[in-house]
């Protein structure tokens, strides 16, 4: 008998092995609505599928009698573009700061003591500043995205700049590299497939941020929704909008993963495709 | 092709001395071997040269010029490992030589220039064998075809001296043997000069028009710090009857495998 750390499962039973926990969970569920709405047919806590299918027929395919938008759709292109601009503008910053403190000594000294003790800075609680300074409307919700995770965002590229082997650092000057050219050439390309990576990390904390925002003040959104429909107890609404947010987030995750897989093969651990 | 003069260098670390009286002077030309314990500033040595480290007294001279206080394309080098880009397939690795010194903002050759430099890198792969690799990342190649790489990619630059830091330590014995023929083959058609240092005395002795070896030969028990490692010998191998014994090249170990 083999000890049970050397025994790797092949694709089909970790296939089937991942599945059966979900699965699992589904059917437990089922089962326990189906108890609590025998004893109790109004009950609200656990809705069954059939209920829940109904809410996203209302929610998804059908036009709001008072405002005409189809709800679900609505709430998740607001709710898409400001997590887009908070991440953008994070990692745009995180990576021109990152580079400059990765590359430059100088620099280094100068900022890296500020961004350490911003980035232990609660984000929530700045904020009542951001609604105080950029009011209630969109600023306020991507500068919480902004704030949470471009601090992180530099840190971990500076790291990802300074560990680049000094052999790489020395070898690009003995080839004529400048400051300019190491950072373009050098350092900017092996840092990118690093990016993506924090990225995928940092996707988990914007949705926090974001969805947080939009609870305490917002027309439309995903997290709005779920916050708006939480005092009619609708778990029928809940329910499906935060399995579709897991399935955002989830597949945002794959395709940066495949993304970077397909620009930087020579980052990855597979054969590269020469 | 290039003459080095090392005047009356010491190297400091605070109170601890790891180079004192250092006086060489290698001729244009030559191949000189480092040869030493571990520790005894062998690379502290190479890295003063390189502009990497500063030496805390003393003066180094190339061509009779102080030698700039940080790397530049005069001096190249061929580290142990890491030498090579990763994200840059091997002629790009290559290439990007020619891109640093023609295209300072951008650091990219585009059009008639980048296919002029492309033909140029072709040649330097063919020298070091790495023809058929041309399109490859590195970490698809073997050390050995890393190291050649690295060298291709220091050949250039065409630099004044050349400087190996234990450049075939991590490869196996069949493959250091044909890097030998290699370097020893590069050095007398591009007439370089060159420093190597190495753990390996018989490689020392098989290539090195000349081998140095750095050793502390005073010691105070009781403030080891306080002496340095200095020129312990300095043994020419042009010399006729040394090279008499000069060990014969051994057979391709590939052959025993």
């Amino acid at each position: 008998m083999r000890r049970i750390m050397n025994v790797n499962p092949d694709r089909v039973t970790k296939l089937v092995l991942g599945l059966a926990p979900i699965g699992l969970v589904i059917l437990l569920y089922v089962m326990m609505s189906h108890e609590r709405l025998l004893l109790n047919p109004a009950d609200k806590l656990m809705p069954s599928l059939a209920s829940m299918g109904d809410a996203i027929v209302r929610y998804a395919f059908t036009a709001d009698a008072r405002t005409g938008d189809v709800l679900l759709w609505k709430d998740t292109g607001a709710s898409l573009i400001r997590l887009f601009q908070g991440l953008a503008i994070s990692v745009c910053a995180a990576l021109a700061v990152g580079l400059l403190l990765g590359v430059i000594p100088l620099i280094r000294a100068g900022f890296a003591p500020l961004i350490s003790i911003v980035s232990v800075v609660p984000p929530m609680a700045l904020l009542p500043i951001l609604f105080i300074i950029f009011g209630l409307g969109e600023v306020s919700k991507i500068a919480l995205i902004v704030i949470g995770l471009a601090p992180f965002l530099m840190r971990d590229l500076t790291h990802h700049v300074q560990s680049i082997p000094v052999e790489q650092f020395i070898k690009a000057q003995t080839l004529g590299a400048s400051t300019w050219q190491y950072i373009v050439r050098v350092a900017l390309p092996q840092t990118l497939p690093k990016l993506i990576q924090s990225t995928r990390l940092s996707l988990g904390p914007a949705w926090l941020f974001l969805i947080s925002a939009e609870a305490i003040a917002a027309e439309s959104g995903l997290g709005y929704r779920i916050f708006l429909v939480r005092r009619y107890l609708a778990m029928d609404v809940i329910i499906p909008y935060v399995i579709w947010i897991t399935l955002i987030a989830f597949i945002s995750d794959l395709l940066l993963g495949a993304l970077s897989r397909k620009l930087y093969p020579w980052a990855h651990d597979e054969e590269p495709s020469t | 092709m290039s003459e080095l003069l090392i005047r009356n260098v010491w190297k400091e670390y605070g109170a601890q001395i790891v180079l004192e009286r250092i006086n060489l002077h290698l001729p244009a030309g030559s191949f000189v071997s480092l040869v030493g314990p571990s520790g005894c500033g062998k690379t502290t040595f190479l890295r003063m040269i390189l502009g990497q480290e500063q030496p805390t007294r003393g003066d180094i001279l190339l061509d009779g010029k102080p030698i700039p206080r940080e790397p530049g394309p005069d001096r190249g080098v061929v580290f142990q490992r890491y030498s090579v880009f990763p994200h840059l397939t091997v002629i790009e690795n290559v290439l990007i030589g020619f891109e640093l010194a023609a295209a300072s903002f951008s650091g990219v050759l585009r059009g008639l220039a980048r296919e002029e430099a492309l033909e140029q890198c072709r040649a330097l792969l063919a020298q070091v064998g790495l023809s058929e690799h041309a399109d490859k990342f590195p970490r698809a190649l073997s050390g050995g075809m890393q190291q050649r790489l690295a060298i291709a990619q220091a050949l250039a630059k065409n630099p004044k001296i050349l400087l190996l830091d234990e450049p075939f330590g991590a490869l196996d014995p069949g493959t250091k043997s044909q890097m030998h023929e290699l370097v020893r083959h590069l050095w007398k058609t591009n007439a370089m000069t060159i420093v190597m240092v190495t753990h390996d005395i018989r490689e020392a002795f098989e290539l090195g028009t000349r081998v140095i070896t750095f050793d502390r030969p005073r010691r105070d028990p009781h403030a080891p710090e306080r002496y340095g490692a200095t020129i312990t010998y300095d043994i020419p191998m042009n010399d006729p009857i040394i090279s008499a014994h000069k060990p014969q090249p051994r057979p391709d170990a590939s052959l025993f495998q």
